[in-house]
């Protein structure tokens, strides 16, 4: 039986793959920030997961205004880095695991989770940069992928409450393939920022550190926050965070805090960091 | 049931919802169009002409001659998407955000240094009434 053993979370700031892509993650800017992922890059070396379900949002890389999936599963053998305008991140050519990915699709939309199937897709920056903050730069990555893209930024994106019963889902479809698996699930954007308009630059320590702090005890209850909170508490970018409760549904209602980083700032916005491991875990 | 749009009282922000959408849908496909290289090329080496491919509104193709960030977002444009003209004109995010807060990279960038642009202040229209901002 596959099995969910842990989650990630974390910030996937473009600027964050730019500094490690043109090596200069030991600048006295950057340094901090990859401090902080020290202690997981060697958690997850240990942990040695199969397959990371990696929750994101495509950034007009893969998906246009022509076509606006709410959530799209990557069902593909292999995801290529997509250029965004400045020419494709060097990084490894992302492979999937197909078998689990449709086996996922298939589930989920069983369990009425309308998913979009995809089977030829672009990763940007949104998925490369965790792998990379997770995995450093290895000449390929250690781990099958099966991305799962939300949409964020075309508004409404769906709400906390319908991610993380998406996460629920996830992990039932999960519990019932029938390869020995490990997985971890790691739910990436935010934390607070905004990037548009007059107010860009907003950052909301207090709104992060509640939400990092809820996502543990209460995530029923941040479930719940309405949209409006985001935009207006953690800048209209924040928004992306319903992605991190996707990733929460699909653990343990109880989860052991392994590892926690916050940081300002990355660019324009913070970097948060949370690593939940189920009690029992392997 | 009606749409409630109560983030339209966040002050110096667009939120890109379906009207933003409807609005923006070329300038934003012409951003689009710049995730290739040899498209990239084509805008540089005659940026009118370029424009002209696409069903955009004079004002929209003005704001990118002009490179008017804030006006591209007014007008429909998405960050994501115009994000893309920044690229193509070497622009990061950063260089992007400063510009539509009317404050200097440099400025701009120690803001951030030291955390950022608090919210407090930040949340309500009414706030902002009366005082300048950027």
């Amino acid at each position: 039986m596959a099995k969910i053993v842990a989650g990630v979370a974390t910030s996937h700031v473009p600027a964050i793959g730019a500094a490690l892509d043109t090596q200069r993650s030991s600048e006295p800017y950057w340094a901090p920030v990859f401090k902080g992922y020290e202690r997981s890059k060697k958690w997850i070396a240990e942990l040695k997961p199969d397959v990371v379900i990696l929750v994101y949002n495509d950034h007009a890389s893969a998906f246009s205004l022509e076509l606006i999936p709410t959530f799209a599963l990557g069902c593909a053998a292999e995801f290529e880095p997509a250029d965004e305008g400045w020419g494709p991140r060097p990084v490894p050519t992302v492979l999937g695991h197909p078998e689990l990915a449709w086996h996922m699709a298939q589930s989920l939309i069983l369990d009425e989770f309308d998913m979009t199937i995809v089977n030829d897709m672009d990763v940007d920056h949104g998925l490369t940069v965790p792998l990379s903050l997770m995995f450093g730069q290895p000449t390929a990555w250690p781990v099958k992928v099966i991305p799962l893209a939300v949409n964020v930024v075309q508004y409404p994106p769906p709400t906390g409450n319908r991610c993380y019963n998406l996460g629920k889902a996830i992990r039932k479809a999960v519990e019932s393939f029938d390869q020995d698996l490990k997985v971890v699930i790691f739910g990436t954007g935010g934390m607070s920022h905004q990037l548009q308009g007059p107010r860009a630059g907003l950052i909301n320590k207090d709104f992060d550190t509640r939400f990092l702090d809820r996502l543990v005890t209460d995530p029923v209850g941040l479930s719940r926050l309405p949209h409006v909170e985001y935009l207006r508490e953690a800048g209209s970018e924040g928004v992306e965070m319903v992605m991190w409760l996707i990733m929460r549904g699909a653990v343990d209602n109880q989860v052991q805090e392994v590892h926690r980083f916050y940081h300002v700032p990355a660019s324009n916005t913070a970097v948060g960091h949370i690593i939940l491991e189920n009690k029992g875990a392997a | 049931m009606a749409t409630s749009n109560d983030y339209n009282d966040i002050p110096g922000t667009t939120v890109f919802d379906a009207q933003r959408s409807r609005q923006g849908y070329w300038l934003n496909q012409f951003c689009m169009s710049l995730m290739k290289a040899e498209n990239r090329e084509a805008f540089k080496a005659d940026e009118a002409g370029y424009l002209d491919r696409f069903p955009m509104t004079a004002e929209q193709k003005q704001a990118v001659l002009d490179r008017d960030w804030n006006r591209m977002i007014e007008l429909g444009g998405n960050i994501y998407f115009t994000s893309k003209l920044g690229a193509t004109d070497g622009k990061s995010f950063q260089h992007l955000a400063a510009a539509m807060t009317g404050m200097s990279q440099q400025e701009y960038a120690d803001m951030m240094l030291h955390g950022g642009r608090s919210p407090e202040g930040n949340r309500s229209k009414s706030e902002w009434e009366g005082k300048q901002h950027g």
